[in-house]
């Protein structure tokens, strides 16, 4: 069984087909990267998968589970997580508290109007615990207004993480870091153990081909190329796309 | 943190005594009015500060409850069946507006509010029958809970006390909780939390009917205070009072909401005494605000009072 198997996904915003019958077939435990310029329909894509947007037609399966008429809650609870290309965190609130809103947006308690958010000690354990993994438990009492640009991205995997996904959908992780950050981001995403299925958008190919098995190039809504590392980097299609020639 | 709690217990301590240390029934009834309308701006403050919802419709709800005790009593019901039907109603009432309203947010949700509000406001105007149309309905007697008359007016401050201890109880526990945190949550990101798997329109529901219970407690306390309910209680202005009060004095705090509600009881009543143009005073007051501490006097005392503080060590 294929981990997301996505099959002619279609979308268009009036006239301008953003995705045209997009197939796609992940396997568990695979490093997938989807590369392609500006304005391709990558983040399209990704919204499509996660659900904050509806398919004009297509179909999208998780693990044997249609997803395609659910909503973005459900498929959450479905065990698909996603970062964000604009980093959407919760800006008046300190580290801690964003990764425990991730980790509470899967609970019952999440309903709960009576206890104090602060006591509970087991979901304030695994958000610090969320938080170490992305070295950054020292921050936690910290507001994300008073943290760095590369700081939130990490944020952005710890929360993604904090769910413990089957899928982890990451739209342009690299974007933005200094050369340091992206090895420190690189690293964290070597260090997510195989049970994870990830899917990854970047705009740059340099940066993120290493972390990836299988690449799929996609210009202007469609599949272009996909295969493994060698093979797309060899295809003369895709020097065409990136370099115009 | 430590000299903020002193003050908030100091003032609770102030409000439990008040009868005791302020004479005159005049002054005893203006607190009583301050806490009835604090309870009213706690219960709008849910959905205005840690919502994100602001709601112009609100008077409609607390006239819902306000009318409903009256009309039973009038039937010739007890006090408490009339309380209970009176909380049951509103709440009624917010459980259909809420789904009306919530099929938007921002303008949208203003402007929905605002209508649901004025049909309420109509219907207590002409359909007679029930409300008696321009001329409202009175109240003859008030409850007497555990034998205590609350006739008189200390007695219906102290009543007036301590439903309003339990609402801002209510409220601390509620904003400290998951769903409360949840809140906060879909008012900053609604997009984001329902990526993290939450139900944002039932956590924004739920909200709504928390704040229509709060109001409709405010509107019972009215009723009773005033013995007397009328249209006029029901009209925009009295919405746009009640959000003034919260934006005011600080939303999505707790104290906010309260320290704006005796804002505008006071100016109200007892500036009026002495100025005739007592609107004026208060618009004043009103920009004031807006211009020195946008956030709400409370949080804007608070930053104010820290920078004075770095500016004297300093």
């Amino acid at each position: 069984m294929s981990a997301l198997e996505v099959s002619r996904l279609e979308k268009s915003f009036g006239g301008l087909r953003v995705t045209a019958a997009v197939s796609l077939s992940v396997q568990p435990g695979e490093r997938r990267l989807i590369i392609g310029p500006n304005g391709a329909g990558k983040t399209t894509l990704f919204n499509l998968i996660a659900g904050e947007l509806r398919p004009d037609s297509g179909r999208i399966v998780l693990f044997g589970k249609d997803l395609t008429r659910l909503p973005s809650r459900r498929r959450a609870h479905l065990g698909l997580a996603r970062t964000y290309q604009i980093i959407t965190l919760f800006p008046r609130d300190t580290l801690l508290r964003n990764v425990t809103l991730s980790l509470l947006g899967l609970a019952p308690l999440r309903w709960n109007p009576f206890l104090p958010l602060d006591r509970q000690r087991g979901l304030i354990a695994q958000a610090e615990a969320a938080l170490e993994r992305v070295g950054l438990r020292h921050l936690a009492a910290r507001p994300l207004a008073e943290t760095s640009y590369g700081e939130r991205r990490r944020v952005e995997i710890a929360m993604a993480l904090a769910q413990n996904p089957k899928l982890l959908l990451l739209d342009e992780p690299f974007a933005g870091l200094s050369l340091e950050e992206r090895r420190d981001v690189a690293q964290l995403l070597l260090d997510i153990p195989r049970g994870v299925t990830i899917v990854m958008i970047e705009h740059d190919m340099d940066v993120a081909l290493d972390l990836a098995e299988r690449i799929t190039v996609m210009h202007f809504g469609e599949i272009v190329v996909e295969g493994s590392r060698a093979e797309v980097v060899a295809d003369p299609r895709t020097r065409e796309i990136y370099l115009g020639a | 943190m430590i000299p903020s709690r002193l003050a908030v217990a100091a003032a609770l301590a102030a409000l439990a005594t008040l009868p005791l240390w302020m004479s005159g029934v005049f002054y005893v009834n203006i607190a009583s009015q301050i806490l009835i309308y604090a309870v009213f701006a706690l219960g709008l403050n849910v959905l205005v500060g840690y919502a994100g919802l602001v709601s112009l419709g609100h008077a409609g709800l607390f006239g819902v409850a306000a009318y409903g005790v009256a009309y039973l009593l009038a039937a010739g019901f007890g006090h408490g069946t009339a309380i209970f039907a009176g909380l049951a109603v509103a709440v009624l009432a917010t459980a259909v507006f809420a789904a009306l309203a919530l099929r938007a947010t921002g303008i949208g949700f203003i402007m929905i509010t605002l209508a649901l509000g004025q049909i309420l406001w109509g219907l207590a105007y002409r359909w007679i029958g029930v409300t008696n149309g321009d001329n409202g309905i009175s109240v003859a007697t008030r409850p007497a809970p555990f034998g205590v008359s609350l006739a008189g007016s200390t007695a219906f401050y102290d009543a007036t006390f301590v439903v309003f201890l339990l609402a801002l109880a209510a409220s601390a526990v509620f904003v400290r909780s998951p769903f409360g945190v949840s809140l906060n949550g879909t008012r900053d990101q609604p997009r984001r939390m329902n990526a993290l798997g939450y139900h944002v329109w039932m956590i924004r529901y739920c909200a709504c009917l928390f704040s229509g219970l709060l109001t409709a407690i405010a509107g019972i306390l009215f009723v009773y205070y005033t013995e007397f309910i009328s249209p006029q209680t029901l009209a925009l202005a009295s919405s746009a009072e009640v959000l003034l009060m919260v934006i005011s004095g600080g939303s999505g705090t707790l104290l906010g909401p309260i320290a704006g509600a005796a804002l505008v009881v006071i100016v109200k009543n007892v500036a009026s005494a002495y100025i005739e143009r007592w609107n004026l005073l208060l618009g004043a007051i009103f920009v004031a605000i807006v211009i020195f501490m946008p956030e709400g006097f409370v949080p804007g005392t608070i930053r104010l009072a820290r920078l004075g503080l770095r500016a004297a060590k300093a």
